[in-house]
Protein backbone atom coordinates (compact mmCIF):
# COMPACT_ATOMS: atom_id res chain seq x y z
CA UNK A 1 0.00 0.00 0.00
CA UNK A 2 1.75 3.61 -0.95
CA UNK A 3 1.35 6.32 1.74
CA UNK A 4 0.84 9.30 0.09
CA UNK A 5 3.46 12.74 1.18
CA UNK A 6 1.13 14.38 4.16
CA UNK A 7 0.39 18.42 3.18
CA UNK A 8 3.60 19.89 3.12
CA UNK A 9 3.41 21.77 6.85
CA UNK A 10 2.68 25.32 6.39
CA UNK A 11 4.19 26.72 9.84
CA UNK A 12 7.84 24.93 8.72
CA UNK A 13 7.74 26.59 6.11
CA UNK A 14 7.62 29.96 7.08
CA UNK A 15 10.06 29.55 10.32
CA UNK A 16 12.30 28.35 7.31
CA UNK A 17 11.86 32.06 5.81
CA UNK A 18 14.46 34.45 6.30
CA UNK A 19 13.89 36.85 8.79
CA UNK A 20 12.87 40.36 8.40
CA UNK A 21 15.19 43.25 7.76
CA UNK A 22 15.84 45.45 10.78
CA UNK A 23 13.70 48.50 9.59
CA UNK A 24 11.24 47.03 7.60
CA UNK A 25 7.34 47.08 7.58
CA UNK A 26 6.16 44.47 10.21
CA UNK A 27 3.70 41.91 9.10
CA UNK A 28 0.46 42.43 10.80
CA UNK A 29 0.46 39.38 13.52
CA UNK A 30 -2.00 36.50 12.97
CA UNK A 31 -4.68 36.43 15.61
CA UNK A 32 -4.23 32.55 15.03
CA UNK A 33 -1.80 30.88 17.69
CA UNK A 34 -1.82 27.64 15.15
CA UNK A 35 -2.28 26.70 11.42
CA UNK A 36 -5.20 24.69 12.77
CA UNK A 37 -8.55 24.29 10.69
CA UNK A 38 -10.21 23.76 13.88
CA UNK A 39 -9.23 27.07 15.53
CA UNK A 40 -10.06 29.09 12.49
CA UNK A 41 -13.94 27.34 12.59
CA UNK A 42 -14.11 27.84 16.39
CA UNK A 43 -13.34 31.71 15.66
CA UNK A 44 -15.48 31.85 12.63
CA UNK A 45 -18.36 30.80 15.43
CA UNK A 46 -19.09 27.49 13.86
CA UNK A 47 -20.69 24.84 15.14
CA UNK A 48 -17.20 22.14 15.07
CA UNK A 49 -17.59 18.83 14.39
CA UNK A 50 -15.11 16.39 15.05
CA UNK A 51 -15.13 12.02 14.69
CA UNK A 52 -12.86 9.43 16.00
CA UNK A 53 -10.80 6.67 14.12
CA UNK A 54 -9.88 3.64 16.01
CA UNK A 55 -6.47 2.69 14.16
CA UNK A 56 -6.65 -0.81 14.24
CA UNK A 57 -4.69 -3.87 16.08
CA UNK A 58 -2.67 -4.40 12.38
CA UNK A 59 -0.12 -2.62 10.41
CA UNK A 60 -2.60 -2.10 7.69
CA UNK A 61 -3.66 1.51 6.90
CA UNK A 62 -6.80 0.38 4.63
CA UNK A 63 -9.03 1.05 7.68
CA UNK A 64 -7.54 4.49 8.98
CA UNK A 65 -7.99 5.55 4.72
CA UNK A 66 -11.26 4.15 4.25
CA UNK A 67 -12.65 5.96 7.73
CA UNK A 68 -10.47 9.12 6.65
CA UNK A 69 -12.29 9.28 2.92
CA UNK A 70 -15.64 8.83 4.64
CA UNK A 71 -15.59 11.95 7.42
CA UNK A 72 -12.97 14.19 5.96
CA UNK A 73 -15.87 16.16 4.02
CA UNK A 74 -18.56 15.40 6.97
CA UNK A 75 -16.49 16.18 9.98
CA UNK A 76 -14.25 19.21 10.89
CA UNK A 77 -11.23 16.86 12.03
CA UNK A 78 -10.77 13.22 12.81
CA UNK A 79 -9.22 12.23 16.18
CA UNK A 80 -6.74 9.56 16.40
CA UNK A 81 -6.92 7.27 19.69
CA UNK A 82 -3.39 6.30 20.89
CA UNK A 83 -3.27 2.90 22.03
CA UNK A 84 -7.11 3.33 22.94
CA UNK A 85 -8.03 0.84 26.20
CA UNK A 86 -4.19 0.30 26.58
CA UNK A 87 -4.45 -2.04 23.24
CA UNK A 88 -1.70 -2.34 21.13
CA UNK A 89 -2.99 -0.60 18.20
CA UNK A 90 -1.50 1.16 14.56
CA UNK A 91 0.29 4.37 16.62
CA UNK A 92 -1.61 7.30 16.67
CA UNK A 93 0.92 9.68 14.61
CA UNK A 94 1.33 7.15 11.49
CA UNK A 95 -2.54 6.96 11.68
CA UNK A 96 -2.70 10.84 11.99
CA UNK A 97 -0.67 10.72 8.80
CA UNK A 98 -2.40 8.68 6.80
CA UNK A 99 -5.47 10.93 7.17
CA UNK A 100 -3.61 13.72 6.34
CA UNK A 101 -2.47 11.61 3.01
CA UNK A 102 -6.73 11.22 2.32
CA UNK A 103 -7.08 15.11 3.03
CA UNK A 104 -8.36 14.70 6.58
CA UNK A 105 -7.31 17.03 9.28
CA UNK A 106 -6.28 14.85 12.06
CA UNK A 107 -6.38 15.43 15.97
CA UNK A 108 -3.70 13.02 17.33
CA UNK A 109 -4.51 11.55 20.97
CA UNK A 110 -1.13 11.23 23.14
CA UNK A 111 -1.84 9.75 26.47
CA UNK A 112 1.26 9.82 29.29
CA UNK A 113 0.98 6.35 29.97
CA UNK A 114 3.65 4.57 27.57
CA UNK A 115 5.79 7.60 26.87
CA UNK A 116 7.93 9.65 29.41
CA UNK A 117 8.54 13.71 28.29
CA UNK A 118 11.61 13.16 26.45
CA UNK A 119 9.50 10.43 23.79
CA UNK A 120 6.37 12.49 24.18
CA UNK A 121 8.31 15.92 23.31
CA UNK A 122 10.07 14.04 20.27
CA UNK A 123 6.88 12.96 18.71
CA UNK A 124 5.41 16.35 19.10
CA UNK A 125 8.24 17.49 16.98
CA UNK A 126 8.18 14.70 14.82
CA UNK A 127 4.28 14.68 14.56
CA UNK A 128 4.41 18.83 13.62
CA UNK A 129 7.34 17.71 10.61
CA UNK A 130 4.39 15.61 9.38
CA UNK A 131 1.64 17.86 9.28
CA UNK A 132 -0.34 17.54 12.16
CA UNK A 133 -1.65 20.48 13.44
CA UNK A 134 -4.23 19.02 16.49
CA UNK A 135 -3.27 17.05 19.80
CA UNK A 136 -5.77 16.23 22.24
CA UNK A 137 -4.03 15.27 25.70
CA UNK A 138 -4.80 12.43 27.98
CA UNK A 139 -4.07 10.49 30.59
CA UNK A 140 -4.81 7.19 29.18
CA UNK A 141 -6.12 4.11 30.07
CA UNK A 142 -4.87 2.09 32.96
CA UNK A 143 -2.68 -0.66 31.17
CA UNK A 144 -4.15 -3.16 33.48
CA UNK A 145 -7.02 -2.73 30.75
CA UNK A 146 -5.53 -4.05 28.09
CA UNK A 147 -3.30 -6.71 26.22
CA UNK A 148 -0.66 -6.10 27.86
CA UNK A 149 -1.84 -5.71 31.62
CA UNK A 150 1.74 -6.92 32.78
CA UNK A 151 3.56 -4.02 30.72
CA UNK A 152 4.87 -1.32 33.54
CA UNK A 153 3.20 2.38 32.98
CA UNK A 154 5.09 5.80 32.10
CA UNK A 155 2.97 8.54 34.08
CA UNK A 156 6.53 10.55 34.09
CA UNK A 157 4.45 13.49 33.27
CA UNK A 158 0.25 14.02 33.96
CA UNK A 159 -2.47 14.71 31.36
CA UNK A 160 -2.61 18.28 32.68
CA UNK A 161 1.29 18.69 32.86
CA UNK A 162 1.44 17.07 29.06
CA UNK A 163 -0.62 20.28 28.40
CA UNK A 164 1.44 22.89 29.68
CA UNK A 165 4.43 21.16 27.63
CA UNK A 166 2.74 21.95 24.14
CA UNK A 167 1.62 24.96 24.92
CA UNK A 168 5.38 25.64 26.56
CA UNK A 169 6.90 24.36 22.74
CA UNK A 170 4.34 26.84 20.83
CA UNK A 171 4.19 30.12 23.16
CA UNK A 172 7.40 29.90 24.77
CA UNK A 173 9.52 27.40 22.58
CA UNK A 174 10.99 25.86 25.13
CA UNK A 175 11.19 22.15 26.19
CA UNK A 176 9.95 21.30 29.52
CA UNK A 177 13.66 21.14 30.54
CA UNK A 178 14.05 25.03 29.90
CA UNK A 179 15.92 24.74 26.37
CA UNK A 180 15.08 26.49 23.56
CA UNK A 181 13.16 25.09 20.58
CA UNK A 182 14.16 26.81 17.63
CA UNK A 183 11.33 25.98 15.19
CA UNK A 184 8.97 24.77 17.39
CA UNK A 185 5.70 22.78 17.14
CA UNK A 186 2.60 24.94 16.95
CA UNK A 187 -0.37 22.36 18.04
CA UNK A 188 -4.42 23.58 18.64
CA UNK A 189 -4.24 21.78 21.93
CA UNK A 190 -7.12 19.49 23.17
CA UNK A 191 -8.07 17.66 26.28
CA UNK A 192 -10.83 16.01 27.88
CA UNK A 193 -13.37 16.65 30.30
CA UNK A 194 -15.53 13.65 32.11
CA UNK A 195 -18.05 15.61 33.75
CA UNK A 196 -19.34 12.02 34.70
CA UNK A 197 -16.16 11.53 36.54
CA UNK A 198 -16.21 11.99 40.58
CA UNK A 199 -15.87 13.82 42.70
CA UNK A 200 -17.99 15.84 40.55
CA UNK A 201 -17.92 19.45 42.10
CA UNK A 202 -14.05 19.14 41.19
CA UNK A 203 -14.84 18.26 37.01
CA UNK A 204 -15.52 21.99 36.56
CA UNK A 205 -12.14 23.19 38.48
CA UNK A 206 -10.28 20.27 36.73
CA UNK A 207 -11.14 21.64 33.39
CA UNK A 208 -10.28 25.04 34.68
CA UNK A 209 -6.84 23.85 35.38
CA UNK A 210 -6.57 22.35 32.10
CA UNK A 211 -7.74 25.72 30.18
CA UNK A 212 -4.55 27.16 32.55
CA UNK A 213 -2.32 24.62 31.48
CA UNK A 214 -3.20 25.18 28.10
CA UNK A 215 -6.41 23.41 26.74
CA UNK A 216 -7.27 25.49 23.28
CA UNK A 217 -10.60 23.03 22.90
CA UNK A 218 -12.18 20.26 25.45
CA UNK A 219 -13.49 16.66 24.48
CA UNK A 220 -16.04 15.46 26.69
CA UNK A 221 -16.65 11.70 27.44
CA UNK A 222 -19.40 10.38 26.06
CA UNK A 223 -23.13 12.02 27.24
CA UNK A 224 -25.75 10.01 28.22
CA UNK A 225 -26.77 11.57 31.29
CA UNK A 226 -28.02 15.07 30.11
CA UNK A 227 -29.21 16.35 33.04
CA UNK A 228 -25.81 16.07 34.23
CA UNK A 229 -24.00 17.45 31.96
CA UNK A 230 -26.53 20.41 32.13
CA UNK A 231 -25.63 21.30 35.33
CA UNK A 232 -21.64 20.31 34.15
CA UNK A 233 -21.92 23.08 31.86
CA UNK A 234 -23.98 25.81 34.25
CA UNK A 235 -20.79 25.23 36.99
CA UNK A 236 -18.46 25.69 34.19
CA UNK A 237 -20.51 29.49 32.76
CA UNK A 238 -20.70 30.39 36.17
CA UNK A 239 -16.64 30.37 36.77
CA UNK A 240 -16.69 31.46 32.90
CA UNK A 241 -15.05 28.76 31.00
CA UNK A 242 -17.06 28.52 28.20
CA UNK A 243 -15.64 32.12 26.96
CA UNK A 244 -11.96 30.74 27.74
CA UNK A 245 -11.70 27.34 26.10
CA UNK A 246 -14.06 25.94 23.02
CA UNK A 247 -16.16 22.92 24.62
CA UNK A 248 -17.48 20.02 22.32
CA UNK A 249 -19.77 17.85 23.66
CA UNK A 250 -19.02 14.02 23.29
CA UNK A 251 -21.67 11.54 21.75
CA UNK A 252 -20.98 7.77 21.42
CA UNK A 253 -23.51 6.39 18.55
CA UNK A 254 -24.99 3.28 19.73
CA UNK A 255 -25.51 0.57 17.68
CA UNK A 256 -27.42 -1.56 20.68
CA UNK A 257 -28.66 -1.59 24.26
CA UNK A 258 -26.13 -4.39 24.63
CA UNK A 259 -23.78 -1.84 23.60
CA UNK A 260 -24.99 0.56 26.44
CA UNK A 261 -25.05 -1.95 29.31
CA UNK A 262 -21.29 -2.44 28.60
CA UNK A 263 -20.81 1.06 28.49
CA UNK A 264 -22.69 1.26 31.75
CA UNK A 265 -19.80 -0.20 33.15
CA UNK A 266 -16.78 1.23 32.27
CA UNK A 267 -15.62 3.54 34.91
CA UNK A 268 -16.57 7.22 34.36
CA UNK A 269 -19.55 6.77 32.30
CA UNK A 270 -23.07 7.20 33.36
CA UNK A 271 -25.95 5.44 30.71
CA UNK A 272 -29.25 6.35 32.16
CA UNK A 273 -31.84 3.28 32.04
CA UNK A 274 -34.66 4.75 30.58
CA UNK A 275 -32.14 5.64 27.57
CA UNK A 276 -31.26 2.02 27.12
CA UNK A 277 -34.85 0.59 27.68
CA UNK A 278 -35.57 3.64 24.92
CA UNK A 279 -33.17 1.47 22.29
CA UNK A 280 -34.37 -1.73 24.09
CA UNK A 281 -38.04 -1.18 22.98
CA UNK A 282 -36.97 -0.23 19.29
CA UNK A 283 -37.89 -2.29 16.16
CA UNK A 284 -34.39 -1.51 14.85
CA UNK A 285 -32.20 -0.89 17.37
CA UNK A 286 -28.90 0.50 15.32
CA UNK A 287 -31.83 3.24 13.63
CA UNK A 288 -32.43 4.00 17.26
CA UNK A 289 -29.21 4.61 17.84
CA UNK A 290 -28.60 6.47 15.17
CA UNK A 291 -31.88 8.81 16.05
CA UNK A 292 -30.36 9.54 19.63
CA UNK A 293 -27.09 10.38 18.54
CA UNK A 294 -29.07 13.23 16.37
CA UNK A 295 -31.41 14.43 18.87
CA UNK A 296 -28.22 14.93 21.43
CA UNK A 297 -26.25 16.46 18.86
CA UNK A 298 -29.72 18.95 18.67
CA UNK A 299 -29.67 19.07 22.28
CA UNK A 300 -26.04 19.81 22.94
CA UNK A 301 -26.84 22.83 20.11
CA UNK A 302 -28.82 24.07 22.71
CA UNK A 303 -26.60 24.47 25.55
CA UNK A 304 -24.86 27.68 26.11
CA UNK A 305 -20.86 27.07 25.96
CA UNK A 306 -21.43 23.91 23.94
CA UNK A 307 -19.25 25.20 20.99
CA UNK A 308 -19.59 21.56 18.73
CA UNK A 309 -20.03 17.73 19.08
CA UNK A 310 -17.38 15.41 19.01
CA UNK A 311 -18.77 11.93 17.93
CA UNK A 312 -16.93 8.67 18.85
CA UNK A 313 -18.14 5.75 16.49
CA UNK A 314 -16.09 3.23 16.92
CA UNK A 315 -16.34 0.06 14.38
CA UNK A 316 -19.77 2.15 13.02
CA UNK A 317 -17.48 5.10 11.22
CA UNK A 318 -19.86 4.67 8.31
CA UNK A 319 -22.45 6.19 9.69
CA UNK A 320 -21.04 9.34 11.09
CA UNK A 321 -22.34 11.66 7.68
CA UNK A 322 -25.38 10.44 8.23
CA UNK A 323 -26.11 11.69 11.58
CA UNK A 324 -24.52 14.42 10.97
CA UNK A 325 -26.58 15.48 7.89
CA UNK A 326 -29.57 14.61 10.01
CA UNK A 327 -28.43 16.87 12.90
CA UNK A 328 -28.72 19.50 9.92
CA UNK A 329 -25.04 20.11 10.00
CA UNK A 330 -23.98 19.30 6.48
CA UNK A 331 -22.39 20.74 4.84
CA UNK A 332 -19.40 21.26 6.64
CA UNK A 333 -18.41 24.84 7.11
CA UNK A 334 -15.09 26.51 5.04
CA UNK A 335 -12.61 28.25 6.65
CA UNK A 336 -13.26 31.84 5.63
CA UNK A 337 -9.73 33.80 3.96
CA UNK B 1 7.33 -0.98 56.95
CA UNK B 2 8.76 -2.86 54.49
CA UNK B 3 5.48 -5.30 53.51
CA UNK B 4 6.63 -8.57 51.94
CA UNK B 5 4.91 -11.85 51.43
CA UNK B 6 6.15 -15.75 51.40
CA UNK B 7 6.80 -17.31 47.89
CA UNK B 8 4.92 -20.61 47.34
CA UNK B 9 6.00 -23.56 49.15
CA UNK B 10 6.51 -24.94 45.24
CA UNK B 11 8.86 -22.17 44.14
CA UNK B 12 10.67 -22.27 47.38
CA UNK B 13 10.98 -25.62 46.89
CA UNK B 14 12.43 -25.45 43.67
CA UNK B 15 14.82 -23.01 44.78
CA UNK B 16 16.67 -24.85 47.65
CA UNK B 17 16.16 -28.37 46.85
CA UNK B 18 19.35 -28.90 45.62
CA UNK B 19 21.07 -28.03 48.79
CA UNK B 20 22.43 -31.03 51.11
CA UNK B 21 22.49 -28.53 54.50
CA UNK B 22 19.85 -25.49 54.16
CA UNK B 23 19.84 -22.40 56.54
CA UNK B 24 16.48 -20.65 56.77
CA UNK B 25 17.19 -17.52 58.59
CA UNK B 26 14.55 -14.78 59.50
CA UNK B 27 14.21 -11.10 60.65
CA UNK B 28 12.81 -9.73 63.68
CA UNK B 29 11.99 -6.63 61.95
CA UNK B 30 9.25 -5.57 59.32
CA UNK B 31 8.82 -9.04 58.24
CA UNK B 32 7.84 -10.09 61.69
CA UNK B 33 5.52 -7.42 62.03
CA UNK B 34 3.65 -8.48 58.37
CA UNK B 35 3.65 -12.10 59.38
CA UNK B 36 5.82 -13.45 56.29
CA UNK B 37 8.82 -14.51 57.68
CA UNK B 38 9.46 -13.85 61.61
CA UNK B 39 10.64 -16.88 64.25
CA UNK B 40 6.98 -18.34 63.35
CA UNK B 41 7.02 -18.07 59.90
CA UNK B 42 10.57 -19.63 59.58
CA UNK B 43 9.10 -22.51 61.69
CA UNK B 44 6.31 -23.40 59.74
CA UNK B 45 8.07 -23.03 56.86
CA UNK B 46 10.77 -25.00 57.93
CA UNK B 47 8.33 -27.79 58.87
CA UNK B 48 6.72 -28.06 55.69
CA UNK B 49 9.46 -28.43 53.44
CA UNK B 50 10.73 -31.12 55.85
CA UNK B 51 7.51 -32.74 55.85
CA UNK B 52 7.57 -32.34 51.66
CA UNK B 53 10.96 -33.75 51.31
CA UNK B 54 10.01 -36.71 53.65
CA UNK B 55 7.43 -37.74 52.04
CA UNK B 56 8.83 -37.36 48.71
CA UNK B 57 12.36 -39.25 50.18
CA UNK B 58 14.43 -36.44 49.45
CA UNK B 59 17.10 -35.69 51.76
CA UNK B 60 18.38 -32.13 52.27
CA UNK B 61 19.42 -31.09 56.20
CA UNK B 62 17.11 -28.01 57.35
CA UNK B 63 18.77 -25.74 60.29
CA UNK B 64 16.89 -22.53 61.23
CA UNK B 65 18.04 -19.23 62.82
CA UNK B 66 16.54 -15.76 63.44
CA UNK B 67 18.72 -12.29 63.29
CA UNK B 68 17.57 -8.98 64.83
CA UNK B 69 18.16 -6.82 61.60
CA UNK B 70 18.66 -8.48 58.51
CA UNK B 71 19.23 -5.27 56.68
CA UNK B 72 22.57 -4.61 59.67
CA UNK B 73 26.45 -6.07 58.77
CA UNK B 74 26.66 -6.29 62.78
CA UNK B 75 23.70 -8.36 62.92
CA UNK B 76 24.05 -10.36 59.90
CA UNK B 77 27.56 -11.09 61.21
CA UNK B 78 25.97 -13.17 64.05
CA UNK B 79 25.11 -15.57 61.47
CA UNK B 80 29.02 -16.64 61.17
CA UNK B 81 28.66 -19.42 63.85
CA UNK B 82 26.13 -21.38 62.28
CA UNK B 83 27.38 -21.73 58.98
CA UNK B 84 28.99 -24.94 59.55
CA UNK B 85 28.34 -27.56 56.28
CA UNK B 86 25.73 -25.12 55.02
CA UNK B 87 25.44 -24.41 51.54
CA UNK B 88 22.21 -22.84 50.67
CA UNK B 89 21.00 -19.89 52.68
CA UNK B 90 16.99 -19.21 52.68
CA UNK B 91 16.79 -15.70 54.05
CA UNK B 92 12.61 -14.72 54.95
CA UNK B 93 13.89 -11.19 55.06
CA UNK B 94 12.37 -8.29 52.94
CA UNK B 95 14.87 -7.78 49.17
CA UNK B 96 17.39 -5.53 51.40
CA UNK B 97 17.78 -8.23 53.89
CA UNK B 98 18.71 -11.29 51.86
CA UNK B 99 21.12 -8.88 49.68
CA UNK B 100 23.22 -7.93 52.99
CA UNK B 101 23.45 -12.06 54.27
CA UNK B 102 24.70 -12.85 50.44
CA UNK B 103 27.17 -10.03 50.50
CA UNK B 104 28.19 -11.39 53.54
CA UNK B 105 28.79 -14.99 52.93
CA UNK B 106 29.74 -17.15 49.63
CA UNK B 107 27.22 -19.11 50.29
CA UNK B 108 24.57 -19.62 47.69
CA UNK B 109 21.22 -17.53 49.27
CA UNK B 110 17.68 -17.15 48.28
CA UNK B 111 14.84 -15.25 49.24
CA UNK B 112 11.80 -16.71 50.30
CA UNK B 113 9.68 -13.81 50.12
CA UNK B 114 8.28 -10.90 47.73
CA UNK B 115 9.14 -7.62 48.98
CA UNK B 116 5.75 -5.86 48.20
CA UNK B 117 5.78 -2.80 49.12
CA UNK B 118 6.07 0.06 52.05
CA UNK B 119 3.18 0.03 53.90
CA UNK B 120 1.17 -0.84 56.98
CA UNK B 121 -1.45 -2.86 57.91
CA UNK B 122 -5.06 -1.85 57.46
CA UNK B 123 -7.05 -4.39 59.15
CA UNK B 124 -5.55 -8.32 60.53
CA UNK B 125 -3.89 -9.78 57.59
CA UNK B 126 -4.82 -6.95 55.78
CA UNK B 127 -1.60 -4.66 54.24
CA UNK B 128 -1.55 -1.67 51.81
CA UNK B 129 1.14 0.63 50.37
CA UNK B 130 1.15 4.09 51.95
CA UNK B 131 4.79 5.42 50.29
CA UNK B 132 6.36 5.32 46.67
CA UNK B 133 9.54 5.88 48.18
CA UNK B 134 9.73 8.82 45.39
CA UNK B 135 12.63 10.54 47.40
CA UNK B 136 10.78 14.10 47.61
CA UNK B 137 7.77 13.78 49.49
CA UNK B 138 4.49 15.86 48.16
CA UNK B 139 2.20 14.72 51.39
CA UNK B 140 2.15 18.63 52.66
CA UNK B 141 0.68 19.62 49.11
CA UNK B 142 -2.20 16.02 49.18
CA UNK B 143 -3.61 16.19 52.76
CA UNK B 144 -1.34 13.31 53.72
CA UNK B 145 -2.52 11.23 51.24
CA UNK B 146 0.17 9.75 48.30
CA UNK B 147 -0.87 10.66 45.07
CA UNK B 148 2.46 8.63 43.89
CA UNK B 149 2.11 5.41 45.08
CA UNK B 150 -2.02 5.26 45.91
CA UNK B 151 -2.65 7.04 42.55
CA UNK B 152 -2.59 3.85 40.08
CA UNK B 153 -1.48 6.55 37.52
CA UNK B 154 0.94 8.57 39.91
CA UNK B 155 -1.18 11.66 38.89
CA UNK B 156 -0.31 15.25 40.48
CA UNK B 157 -2.85 16.84 39.05
CA UNK B 158 -5.57 14.71 39.83
CA UNK B 159 -7.95 12.48 39.80
CA UNK B 160 -8.15 11.09 36.19
CA UNK B 161 -11.75 10.82 34.10
CA UNK B 162 -11.75 7.23 35.64
CA UNK B 163 -12.62 8.33 39.50
CA UNK B 164 -15.87 6.93 40.02
CA UNK B 165 -17.65 6.84 43.50
CA UNK B 166 -14.53 7.14 45.27
CA UNK B 167 -12.90 4.56 43.46
CA UNK B 168 -10.26 4.20 40.92
CA UNK B 169 -10.87 2.98 37.04
CA UNK B 170 -8.45 -0.31 38.01
CA UNK B 171 -10.50 -2.06 40.60
CA UNK B 172 -13.25 -1.33 42.41
CA UNK B 173 -11.83 -1.90 45.47
CA UNK B 174 -9.08 0.37 45.21
CA UNK B 175 -10.13 3.89 46.96
CA UNK B 176 -9.08 6.71 44.41
CA UNK B 177 -6.54 8.04 45.65
CA UNK B 178 -7.18 11.81 44.50
CA UNK B 179 -10.93 11.23 45.52
CA UNK B 180 -9.90 10.88 49.08
CA UNK B 181 -7.34 13.71 48.18
CA UNK B 182 -10.43 15.78 47.58
CA UNK B 183 -12.60 15.43 50.37
CA UNK B 184 -9.70 15.53 52.99
CA UNK B 185 -8.85 18.77 51.53
CA UNK B 186 -12.32 19.75 51.80
CA UNK B 187 -12.61 19.00 55.18
CA UNK B 188 -9.89 20.92 55.99
CA UNK B 189 -10.32 23.79 53.81
CA UNK B 190 -7.61 23.76 51.71
CA UNK B 191 -8.88 22.75 48.27
CA UNK B 192 -7.05 25.78 47.13
CA UNK B 193 -3.97 23.07 47.54
CA UNK B 194 -6.00 21.22 43.99
CA UNK B 195 -6.72 24.60 42.26
CA UNK B 196 -2.69 25.17 41.42
CA UNK B 197 -0.84 23.16 38.89
CA UNK B 198 1.53 20.81 40.46
CA UNK B 199 4.44 21.40 38.28
CA UNK B 200 6.13 17.88 36.63
CA UNK B 201 8.09 15.82 39.27
CA UNK B 202 11.80 15.24 39.67
CA UNK B 203 12.06 11.37 38.86
CA UNK B 204 15.69 11.65 39.07
CA UNK B 205 15.38 11.83 43.10
CA UNK B 206 13.65 8.34 42.91
CA UNK B 207 15.07 5.43 41.70
CA UNK B 208 15.43 7.08 37.80
CA UNK B 209 18.45 8.60 39.07
CA UNK B 210 20.51 5.23 39.16
CA UNK B 211 20.53 3.55 42.90
CA UNK B 212 20.32 6.18 45.69
CA UNK B 213 22.35 7.12 48.26
CA UNK B 214 21.73 9.33 52.07
CA UNK B 215 25.38 10.50 52.89
CA UNK B 216 25.20 12.08 56.53
CA UNK B 217 28.39 13.73 57.04
CA UNK B 218 27.20 15.28 60.47
CA UNK B 219 26.78 11.46 61.35
CA UNK B 220 29.74 9.61 59.43
CA UNK B 221 32.80 8.18 61.34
Amino acid sequence: MSVAEPKAPVAEKASGAAAPKEGAPKKAESPFRTDSKLERLFAQGEFVVTAEIGPPKSASSKGIRENAKILKDATDGQNLTDNQTAIVRLSSIAAAVHVLAEGGNPVMQMTVRDRNRIALQSDLLGAYSLGIRNTLCLSGDHQSFGNHPTSKNVYDIDSIQLLQTVKGLRDDKKFLCGEDCKINPKFYIGAAANPFGDPFEFRVLRLEKKIKAGADFIQTQAIFDLERFERFMAMARERGLHKKVNIMAGIIPVKSAKAMEYMKTVPGMIVPDEMIARIKGAADQASAGVDLAVEMIQRMRQIEGVRGVHLMAVGWEEKVPEIVEKAGLLPRPKVKE
Amino acid sequence: MIVAEQKSLAEIDQLVRNAKKLLIVGCRECVTVCMAGGEKEVGILASALRLKWENEGHKTEIVTAMLQRQCEPEYVAELEKQLDGVDCILSTACGVGVQYVAEKYPIWTVPALNTKFAGGALEQGVWTEKCGLCGECVLHLTGGICPIIRCSKSLLNGPCGGSHDGKCEVSAETDCAWALIYDRLKKMDRLDLMLELQPVKDWAKSRDGGPRKVVREDVRL
